[in-house]
């Protein structure tokens, strides 16, 4: 019986891959915990599916694909990226314009799309918490995270400026939705970055990577982060000792692009319209707990209420969190990394 | 008469027929020099002059002027080599008199183990630091259970952790050349100078180091430069604080459109790099040092 299957299955392979010889598209993600659930969900039974073969890379994020465009020598046909590099990517002229007449969109979220980059993921940054150290009654806010007299112990805080300064305001007593308001002027900005020099004494890592910062929680390193969900999931599952919190989280979503000159464009297009589809957004939660960006992949029933309630997307949890504002980082990313980097290295 | 001088022409002819194979020998590698070196930094420096609109200016130095954080990063890139190197010294330096007054079969053998952190990846001993040293690795475990000290010791996210990776990494760039100097002396010249009536102490000092010199020099020039260019290492066990400028070059390169703003660092960087040499070579005859020159 087993024998049968794996024929059927690697006569279908054999067949598919025969009308499809030489489609190909190559793309380049993140690594580790995250691309390996790209992968199982989309990438590979995608792949299964529409016969065109996928070759996977990890990569260092749109500064590769600057360096590929400006020297002419694109080998990327899709990237990962998270939605801020990839607008200012497409404010360089690095990328494709997707065609949205191949790549099917009806039923995404809106905002979670744009010209230049459609929807994966939704994902939030999050702190998490060390189960040993505080139980499971942690932080619920970012004050908490800042008070030091009520949680004793150690920090770990994003090494670059993307993510870094809501909270610090948060934590300074501005609601959620004037954060962007108050970040709109560099005395705001410095308002912030003040904030995060209060607790850089108590900050004993500055984390530079998903991968870091769910390692730093694994060891125990220390008692109190900053991060991206589902990389805490994935980390906990593995028997680390964390936990967050959605409340006064920031909401905001990875998308794929297309370089500009990639060398299997059209192919690249119909990939994204496969992966963009309900029945294989539905899968990724089961291997990172990272929300659909179409909607419909909550009406397949593969997604259980259970499943929805951890995903950053569901109603109840959006709700709590703040949403990333892609203008504020267009505008203000590069002159607040600056500051941000004055304070890093005092 | 006529006959010497031709003899001195034929001579002459040799001489430059000689100078001219010779030159030929070296063309190739000359060619690769000025293929793989002067070229991409002639390019590096024009291109540091580059703005963000693709125009001439010197917005890129202006922002080093302009921003505390890059002298400080300077500053901190400077210290960590300074002190990298001197920890070499101090550690390889007695190591190589050790191991050079050993029996030659156990001297090489010694060396084997000197050199075999060189097969495993710089990146492979960087994490493997990194679970040695962190708050629940196993040294803190160890000294713990032992009852050494109580509290975890920070030993690493930090400038001490830094410094352990980049002495481990460079030590057999120091221990080398300077172990090379000390197999070349004549050991005999310790008996002449005890037999002179110096105590080992003084024949130690008057004899056998100036010898060492030049192995020391050309060992510590090399160790001072590479840590100049270092990343992966206090990348890692840094823990983000401690900021070298190729860290910041990476930064740079992601953080603005231009390719000028990360090259201006590496050309400050190989500037002020040409000028410490400099000052050195006038204080200290370079040449003779390294073992180089008559």
């Amino acid at each position: 019986m087993k024998t049968r299957t794996l024929l059927t299955i690697s006569a279908a392979v054999m067949a598919t891959s025969a009308f499809a010889q030489d489609k190909s598209v190559t793309i380049a993600s993140w690594g580790g915990s995250y691309q390996e659930a790209q992968s199982k969900a989309l990438f590979e039974p995608a792949a299964a599916n529409t016969g065109i073969e996928v070759k996977q890379e990890t990569y260092g994020g749109m500064s590769d694909v600057r360096l590929q465009v400006s020297s002419g020598q694109v080998t990327l046909d899709i990237v990962a990226s998270g939605s801020g590099s990839a607008a200012r990517a497409a404010a360089e002229g690095l990328l494709e314009k997707l065609d949205y007449s191949v790549i099917d969109v009806s039923t995404f979220y809106p905002g979670l799309y744009t010209d230049y980059c459609v929807g994966g993921d939704v994902f939030s940054t999050v702190y998490a918490w060390n189960t040993n150290t505080y139980g499971d009654a942690g932080p619920q806010s970012w004050a908490d995270f800042w008070d030091v007299e009520k949680f004793p112990g150690s920090r770990a805080y994003r090494g670059g400026v993307a993510g870094a300064l809501e909270p610090a305001l948060m934590a300074d007593g501005v609601a959620p939705e004037d954060v962007y308001s108050v970040l709109d002027s560099e005395e705001g900005i410095e308002r912030a970055i003040d904030k995060i020099r209060e607790l850089k004494p108590n900050i004993s890592v500055f984390w530079t990577s998903g991968a870091q910062h769910a390692q730093l929680m694994k060891d125990g390193e220390v008692d109190m982060t900053t991060g991206w969900n589902g990389r805490f999931d994935n980390a906990a599952k593995d028997g680390a000792m964390v936990k967050y919190s959605f409340n006064q989280a920031l909401l905001d979503y990875d998308c794929f692009a297309v370089p500009k000159g990639a060398p299997n464009r059209d192919t690249a297009m119909a990939f994204l319209n496969e992966i963009s589809k309900p029945e294989y957004q539905d899968d990724l939660p089961k291997y990172i707990t990272y929300g659909p960006t179409n909607k419909a992949a909550y009406d397949t029933g593969e997604i259980t209420a259970e499943v929805a309630m951890g995903l950053p997307s569901s109603p109840d949890n959006a709700a709590m969190q703040l949403p990333v504002s892609l203008d504020w980082y267009a505008k203000w990313e590069t002159i607040a990394a600056e500051m941000y980097q004055e304070m890093m290295t005092e | 008469m006529v006959a010497a001088r031709i003899n001195e022409t034929g001579l002459r002819r040799d001489e430059r027929l000689e100078q001219l194979k010779l030159f030929g020998l070296g063309l190739p590698a000359m060619l690769l020099i000025l293929v793989i070196l002067v070229i991409p930094v002639g390019w590096l420096f024009y291109v540091s002059f580059i703005g963000a609109d693709g125009t001439f200016s010197l917005e890129n130095y202006e922002r080093m002027l302009k921003r505390k954080s890059y002298a400080r990063i300077f500053q901190t890139t400077f210290e960590i080599s300074f002190l990298t190197t001197g920890l070499c010294i101090l550690i390889g330096y007695p190591l190589a008199y050790f191991i050079s007054g050993l029996p030659t079969r156990i001297a090489n053998l010694c060396l084997i183990t000197v050199l075999l952190p060189f097969w495993t990846s710089l990146l492979v001993r960087t994490y493997a630091w990194l679970v040695l040293l962190q708050k629940r690795g196993l040294v803190n475990d160890w000294g713990i259970s032992l009852g050494l000290w109580d509290e975890p010791i920070k030993m690493v996210h930090n400038m001490t952790g830094t410094l352990i990776g980049m002495v481990h990494i460079m030590l057999p760039f120091l221990i080398l050349p300077v172990y090379g100097a000390m197999r070349a002396i004549d050991r005999d010249l310790m008996k002449a100078a005890a037999n002179l009536g110096a105590s080992p102490k003084r024949a130690f000092w008057t004899v056998l180091f100036p010898l060492t010199l030049p192995g020391l020099f050309a060992g510590s020039l090399m160790v001072f430069i590479l840590c100049l260019g270092f990343f992966v290492t206090p990348a890692v066990l840094g823990g983000g604080k401690v900021i070298m400028v190729s860290m910041q070059i990476v930064s740079n390169i992601e953080l603005f459109v231009n390719w000028g703003a990360a090259s201006a660092l590496g050309v400050v960087l190989l500037v002020s790099t040409m000028v410490i040499l400099w000052i050195a070579s006038r204080f200290l005859n370079l040449e003779k040092m390294t073992g180089g020159g008559h």
